[in-house]
């Protein structure tokens, strides 16, 4: 098993046409995801890549028995893509874009709300399950299969993460970047329940940053219902309040808000913190004895 | 994006919010000329820089004549304001804000953010108005209201009136804050706002509400929109190398250490500088290259990174997803090809294109330092440094 998608997810490219989408779709069919078409809308009827172009995402839904969705279309348009794929009943929303204003995510959250859908991102790199499905912008290679589920903000520390696990001879079930904006898709206790009900998963690793309390909530619920180890590691233990560090959640707005903050609570609620980044790999092996 | 607070006070004005009457000046002379127009016997000059905690610092004067006025803004413009917000350096004043004095009876607090817990915007009041509302959350809890707004339907009134009520007025008072409330909300919505504050708002001893104080901040994100808004972006507000590497699509920021960095993706890089200052370093900076750095980019961030005087070694933390290695190690040998780098460079890559971007480095004859690890990365950094001061 794993979560959000597998061999089975039935993947479209919103923005299909354009450069990037192109590109990163081509190299989730080397992988052997299932890329059934895309949406672009005027291009409908067009083949791209050998897979048919929709008009719509309900086209797509319909005549190509899409579910998972992976979003490049451009910040001004981000939002109303996302909230076409949630109204045809799109499973997984992947949001690659980044730069997507605020406000529209405030928006498209409050149209989630009554439908069955799970958004990951915006400004993410995506969701991937090793040797099944890639929804993203992940180098697949350096993703072994195995039994570690991850769930982190960043793109690139997630990578750092894999590549430390995997030279213990780690790998994993499934890996998900939930993005650095301050409001996004999903947070990390959303996918730490999905991880807790997943059989192959045998620990979950939750990579966090500075700025908000998603990271403290998650690991609070995980104390009382997460039947498997977490390995928590918070970045920006050196960064200075105020400023925003790349990414426009990383940002120290309160006490409660730093790094060593908010390790310090995740330790007191069971988790085995992670100090230094170059001992993540360690710290998930230790955890899993 | 942040904006003056008299930027700020004119967007008001458009949308009914009261605001006392007055204008910004850019010399003493335009001030005195500001304060004969607006008549009266009483004028506050206000330093205009972005940071806050300008009152402490003395940059909110008193004037009781127009000489006065004359002579505080002389005092104030082209001075640096050192507040507890802007570091030593302090930032300099450019212009000042002269306004109308007016008698104050109450003072509130009125804001909107977005709020991370809700994921929605959020109505913020308090009737401990000319405090930090932070101190007041942490101090006095009970003393701060929260409104959360639907998106569906925005901001209505009863929650407004309910809010007015909540920091303790009645009667009229509360139809008229209700009335401010809603502009402020809309005013919010419609620029795509991230922060605005009111604080004080005050009630005056003539019984009329006035925004005393105004701050907005606005989504970088949604600036495509609002060009009218990025019309009032003061670059002089802005550290200019963070300015330049913005220009180049890098992220920077400075830092106060020696060890310069140069990663990939925010929190790659934040856990690079964790690292060094857990090897005993200080970082010199946040440097955030990006996703597809071309060679040029990698030879823009080595370029900003060495501007800074005070870093003695430039550490590289690539982990290539939708970067390649070659394009970074050609960039890095562009860079020490073209720049004079007199200080050690150490460089980990990882990810697509290894080997390509390691041939590239170890036949261009460069003398660098190379890690492998994220570990080895940070340790190198700091023993290079070491090493430079033993020699």
């Amino acid at each position: 098993m794993s979560i959000l998608v597998n061999k089975d997810s039935r993947v479209i490219f919103q923005g299909f046409t354009g450069q990037h989408a192109t590109f990163h779709a081509e190299e989730a069919i080397r992988m052997g995801t299932q890329v059934v078409g895309g949406v672009t809308p005027g291009k409908g009827g067009q083949v791209h890549i050998e897979r048919p172009v929709f008009d719509t995402v309900r086209d797509a839904v319909v005549q190509a028995g899409a579910d998972v969705s992976v979003v490049f279309v451009p910040p001004p348009f981000s939002a109303d893509a996302v909230m076409e794929a949630i109204e045809a009943g799109i499973k997984v929303i992947v949001v690659i874009t980044d730069g997507v204003p605020v406000q529209d995510m405030v928006r498209v959250k409050r149209y989630l709300i009554g439908h069955d859908a799970i958004i990951v991102g915006p400004n993410t790199a995506g969701v991937i399950t090793p040797e099944e499905c890639k929804v993203g912008i992940m180098p697949a290679h350096i993703y072994p299969k195995g039994r570690v589920g991850i769930v982190s903000r960043s793109g690139t520390l997630n990578y750092e993460a894999v590549e430390q696990m995997s030279e213990l001879g780690l790998g994993v079930s499934t890996s998900v970047s939930i993005g650095g904006d301050p409001v996004n898709g999903c947070d990390f206790l959303t996918l730490l329940e999905k991880f807790a009900d997943d059989d192959e998963t045998e620990a979950v690793l939750m990579i966090g940053e500075i700025g908000g309390a998603q990271e403290v909530e998650a690991a609070a619920w995980a104390r009382d219902h997460l039947n498997k180890p977490l390995i928590g590691f918070i970045a920006g233990a050196t960064a200075p309040p105020g400023r925003r560090m790349g990414h426009a959640g990383a940002i120290i707005s309160g006490e409660g808000d730093t790094a060593q903050a908010k390790m310090q609570r995740l330790a007191e609620l069971g988790a085995h913190v992670v100090q230094n980044a170059a001992e993540i790999g360690k710290t998930v092996h230790h955890s899993l004895k | 994006m942040n904006i003056h607070e008299y930027q700020t006070k004119e967007l008001f004005r458009s949308y009914k919010i009261p605001v006392p009457e007055g204008r910004m000046a850019h010399s003493a002379n335009q001030a005195l000329s500001v304060a004969e127009q607006l008549g009266g016997d009483g004028w506050v000059v206000k330093a205009q820089i972005h940071a806050g905690g300008r009152g402490k610092a003395g940059g909110v004067q008193l004037a009781t004549s127009l000489e006065e006025v004359q002579e505080y803004a002389e005092n104030l413009i082209g001075r640096r304001l050192v507040t507890r917000q802007t570091g030593e350096a302090g930032r300099l004043v450019n212009r000042v804000l002269v306004e109308q004095v007016h008698q104050i009876d109450t003072e509130y607090y009125l804001g909107l953010v977005i709020d991370r817990g809700s994921q929605r915007i959020t109505l913020i009041a308090s009737a401990a108005g000319g405090m930090e509302i932070e101190e007041v959350a942490r101090a006095t809890p009970e003393k701060v209201i929260r409104e959360v707004v639907d998106p569906a339907v925005g901001l209505q009134d009863f929650q407004c009136r309910k809010v007015a009520a909540g920091i303790g007025l009645s009667g009229k008072d509360i139809v008229e804050a209700a009335r401010i409330m809603k502009s402020l909300y809309r005013c919010f919505r419609d620029k795509d706002a991230l922060m605005v504050e009111i604080n004080p708002l005050v009630m005056t001893t003539a019984g009329e509400f006035l925004a005393l104080d105004a701050k907005m901040s606005f989504d970088g994100n949604a600036l495509f929109r609002h060009s009218e808004i990025t019309d009032l972006r003061d670059f002089d507000e802005e550290d200019p190398k963070e300015v330049e590497a913005s220009g180049h699509d890098l992220n920077y920021i400075a830092l106060d250490g020696s060890v310069g960095c140069i990663v990939n993706g925010a929190g790659l890089a934040m856990a690079t500088m964790d690292a060094i200052s857990l090897y005993g370093g200080k970082p010199a900076n946040f440097l955030d290259v990006g996703g597809g750095a071309s060679p040029e980019k990698i030879a823009n961030a080595f370029r900003i990174v060495l501007e800074d005087p005070n870093v003695k070694v430039v550490m590289l933390n690539i982990y290539a997803g939708i970067n390649r290695c070659d394009w970074i190690a050609e960039g890095i040998v562009k860079a020490m090809a073209e720049l004079s780098v007199e200080v050690p460079v150490v460089v980990r890559l990882a990810g697509t294109n290894l080997e390509a971007g390691r041939e590239i480095l170890a036949n261009s004859g460069l003398d660098y330092i190379n890690a492998d690890r994220l570990s080895d990365a940070a340790e190198k950094s700091v023993q290079a440094i070491n090493q430079g001061v033993a020699a």
